[in-house]
């Protein structure tokens, strides 16, 4: 993988010569075709993914509601975060919406090239995590179900 | 008004007086409305003579209280802050707006509204901060904001008969609020009271009606001793208020006291009654009520008054707004004192008092600034001050 | 009496059903129209023997007012079961409006929250109707789900004349293939060049703030984001005193406010 395509993305951008050719060793390009399907829910989580082009779709089989889609991922975007977990295990599942490109990393590889350079691992993590804020925020955002009028609200009268 | 060959233009006349005064604005087709005393007040009332007004009657004032005294003179004006104002009549407390029938013609439904002419109103005793307190809400309810409307057309029937203040109530703060106690332009007729003996009136024109009705009355040119005299006692009024508010620069302090503790003092203690709101002469909120007849080809549309301390008052999206009773007191008073200004260039308090008198548990707004005030002013967003609705 | 106190005589031209709750009338007037309106400014709706409430135009064709209705109270509800030919009273317009002219030769972000996509729908079209004076004009757009998306069929139609519209829903249903998530996610691939970029943001006012902040994050400054709030609102002509916010009479200095000017009032709890 060049490092000039990982600078492209936030997770990499702004990064030290040097630590951009250690990241660069361990990346490699993964693509899917629309529909093909990226990991299954329950599987082990072992990998980052940084999209490149598409759309990736997060998904949830509900009994009786059949595939749920939670959240749309796209360009700019990291897919696969679960291996931070103590349970590494994917929460959801993920599929291709559309011909779609990432940068490929597996987890074991980032975590002990961030063992050997704290540096680099300190601001990776920050990252990641500003990006699991982010999504927490726009999560409990969606719960609040701001467009519903107040006639679809519980226990409220308009 | 006053031309170089005119000798006087402040004339005086006995107490008796007053009897031709109320026959003459009655001859002119005037329905003369002055204070009178009923049920433990002094309100505001339909006169058919001089003997209806409260001779000898004066208030003792205080924050949630009010009494009637017996004065030791017979002064017909020797009272302040009576629990209506001169709003009751000018923008009265329920009011048909319009009227709709649902027709068969094209735009469905025909909208009619009264036509009838507005009742000629002579205000008997307007003190000159309820004299300031009717300009206010010019500025908001008529001429030139809303040419035409009802509260227009309502006003351009009045005449007033202001009344100065030689005896401000323990609750007055007319001269804080630049209000009074002598009376600004906009009367009539203007009257001071001599009430020892014997019991006479200056008497001032203001206006051409109010020249107009001058030959009606038994005057004579005003003594000038007498003349002195109501002038000391008007001045000696301004030293002897019942109550102060400094408001230097009170807009900008309130907009910038948004999380002073003070209003979590004063909800406390405040009920979110609203009578400040129905007693205070400046305060116009209403609410439109619709509504229609069992065969719903019948609807009307009425306005009445409302008060920014219902909790429904500020109701968006199947709530308040303003749900806490700190957030609903903090509006009222910054509103009145403070945004007033940026809405409609001027305060909306004119130191009447009313308010004071008026809440049941006796919440001074004088006490209430001071008390803010005292805080320093650096407690929320100062931006507010600011702002004036501009992109 | 002026204008303003008595509604003017509409009549519903034609109707068209957005999502379960929310319906687009065409009003044509019956006597005089109204003045003409300019994006972001509404109109008291009354319905016979109900009452009136303030609703955005989100249209005309010079003569007939198109707006968009939500049934939430019982004023809404009479109007959205407004039947073609049915009249209906107007008062108005009122209010401040986008000035999306202003982002002419930059270019203009529209983002819409639910129904707020309403009140942008006009300027949007406005500014459709003179293309090459706009740099880029980038609409997004935040529904609850698919099916409660307003103006879903005109979309493409915007994508043709000119405009870039994503849509992002809350709540995904089976067969959608858009975005799904909240509308400030859409910010990133929109590539918002700040210095030269107008914003319009209308929608619930949670999702005005947020929005407003992802903004300001990505460096638009606040004098380039303009808003629409809304209060309770009952005579439209600064009489009532219901809409008032802080300093302000949302019916005569709103419902559009520079965000300079609205952030600080957002900021104040229960104001």
């Amino acid at each position: 993988m060049t490092t000039a395509a990982l600078e492209q993305h936030r997770l990499a951008a702004g990064l030290a010569s040097d630590q951009l050719d250690r990241l660069a060793a361990i990346a490699r390009p993964a693509d899917w075709a629309p529909g093909q399907r990226v990991f299954d829910e329950g599987g082990q989580a072992a990998r980052l993914w940084l999209i490149t082009a598409g759309q990736i779709a997060l998904d949830l089989k509900v009994p009786g509601r059949a595939t749920v889609i939670v959240e749309t991922l796209g360009p700019g975007d990291e897919l696969g975060l679960s291996w931070l977990s103590p349970v590494p295990r994917w929460q959801f599942g993920a599929v291709a919406q559309r011909q779609t490109s990432a940068i490929e990393m597996d987890s074991g590889d980032l975590i002990r090239l961030c063992e050997q350079d704290h540096e680099l691992g300190y601001l990776l993590t920050r990252r990641l995590l500003a990006t699991a804020v982010s999504r927490l925020q726009a999560a409990r955002i969606r719960i609040l179900d701001l467009y519903a009028s107040p006639r679809q609200l519980p226990g409220r009268t308009p | 008004m006053a031309g170089p060959e005119q000798a006087a233009t402040h004339w005086q006349m006995s107490a008796a007086g007053l009897d031709d005064l109320i026959t003459a604005l009655i001859a002119e087709s005037y329905r003369v409305i002055g204070p009178h005393v009923t049920q433990g007040a002094i309100g505001l009332f339909e006169l058919a003579s001089a003997r209806d007004l409260p001779f000898g009657w004066g208030v003792e004032l205080a924050p949630g209280a009010y009494r009637l005294r017996r004065r030791d003179d017979s002064a017909a004006f020797g009272h302040s802050a009576g629990p209506g104002s001169w709003k009751q009549f000018l923008h009265p407390p329920r009011q048909k707006l319009w009227e709709a029938d649902r027709n068969r013609g094209s735009t469905g439904f025909a909208i009619e509204q009264d036509a009838g002419s507005p009742a000629r109103l002579a205000f008997l005793g307007v003190r000159p901060c309820d004299l300031r307190a009717i300009q206010i809400q010019d500025k908001v309810l008529g001429e030139p904001a809303h040419p035409g409307s009802a509260y227009a057309l309502r006003r351009s029937a009045i005449f007033i008969i202001a009344v100065n203040c030689t005896e401000p109530g323990e609750t007055c703060f007319c001269s804080s609020m630049g209000t009074g106690p002598a009376a600004g332009p906009g009367y009539d007729l203007l009257l001071t009271e001599l009430a020892g003996q014997p019991h006479s009136f200056i008497v001032e024109a203001g206006s051409p009606a109010g020249e107009r009705l001058l030959p009606s009355l038994p005057l004579r040119p005003a003594d000038p001793v007498r003349l002195q005299d109501a002038r000391e006692a008007v001045s000696a009024a301004a030293r002897n208020m019942g109550r102060s508010m400094d408001v230097t620069g009170i807009r900008e302090l309130l907009a910038a006291s948004q999380d002073a503790a003070r209003w979590d003092e004063v909800a406390a203690r405040c009920l979110t009654c609203g009578n400040c709101t129905m007693a205070c002469p400046t305060c116009f909120c209403t609410t439109v009520e619709d509504s229609t007849d069992l065969a719903g080809d019948h609807a009307e549309r009425w306005e009445r008054w409302a008060s920014c301390f219902d909790l429904d008052f500020s109701r968006l999206h199947g709530g308040p707004v303003r749900s806490t009773g700190r957030s609903r007191y903090r509006q009222w008073l910054t509103h009145k004192l403070g945004t007033w200004n940026d809405q409609f260039g001027e305060s909306g308090c004119v130191g009447c008092g009313r308010c004071i008198v008026w809440c049941p548990v006796g919440i001074d707004l004088t006490e209430e600034v001071a008390a803010i005030r005292a805080e320093g002013g650096d407690t929320g967003p100062s931006a507010v001050a600011g702002a004036a609705g501009s992109l | 009496m002026t204008t303003g106190y008595l509604p003017a005589p509409y009549v519903v031209r034609s109707r068209r059903q957005e999502t379960h709750d929310t319906v687009t009338l065409t009003l044509s007037p019956a006597g005089d129209p109204l003045a003409r309106f300019r994006p972001g400014q509404f109109t008291m709706m009354y319905a016979f023997g109900v009452g009136d409430i303030p609703v955005s135009i989100s249209g005309s064709d010079g003569v007939a007012l198109t707006q968009t209705v939500r049934a939430v109270g019982a004023v809404s509800a009479a109007l959205v079961g407004a039947a073609t030919g049915q009249p209906i009273g107007l008062r108005g317009p009122f209010g401040t409006c986008w000035s999306e002219a202003d982002a002419q030769g930059q270019d203009l972000l529209v983002i819409a929250g639910g129904i707020g996509l309403a009140p942008l729908r006009a300027a949007v079209l406005s500014a459709l109707a003179e293309r090459d004076r706009y740099r880029r004009i980038v609409v997004l757009v935040g529904a609850r789900s698919p099916a409660e998306l307003v103006f879903a069929a005109e979309l493409d139609q915007w994508r043709t004349r000119g405009a870039d519209v994503s849509v992002s829903v809350d709540k995904a249903e089976t067969g959608w293939e858009g975005h799904v998530g909240v509308v400030t996610q859409l910010l990133g691939p929109a590539r918002i060049d700040a210095a030269h970029t107008l914003a319009l943001i209308c929608g619930p006012e949670v999702m005005m703030r947020i929005t407003a902040r992802a903004l300001l994050a990505v460096g638009l400054a606040p004098e380039r984001i303009r808003v629409s709030l809304e209060r309770n609102m009952q005579c439209g002509i600064a009489l009532c005193g219901h809409c008032q916010l802080g300093p302000l009479l949302m019916c005569r200095d709103g419902p559009v406010l520079g965000f300079s000017t609205a952030e600080p009032l957002l900021a104040i709890q229960e104001l």
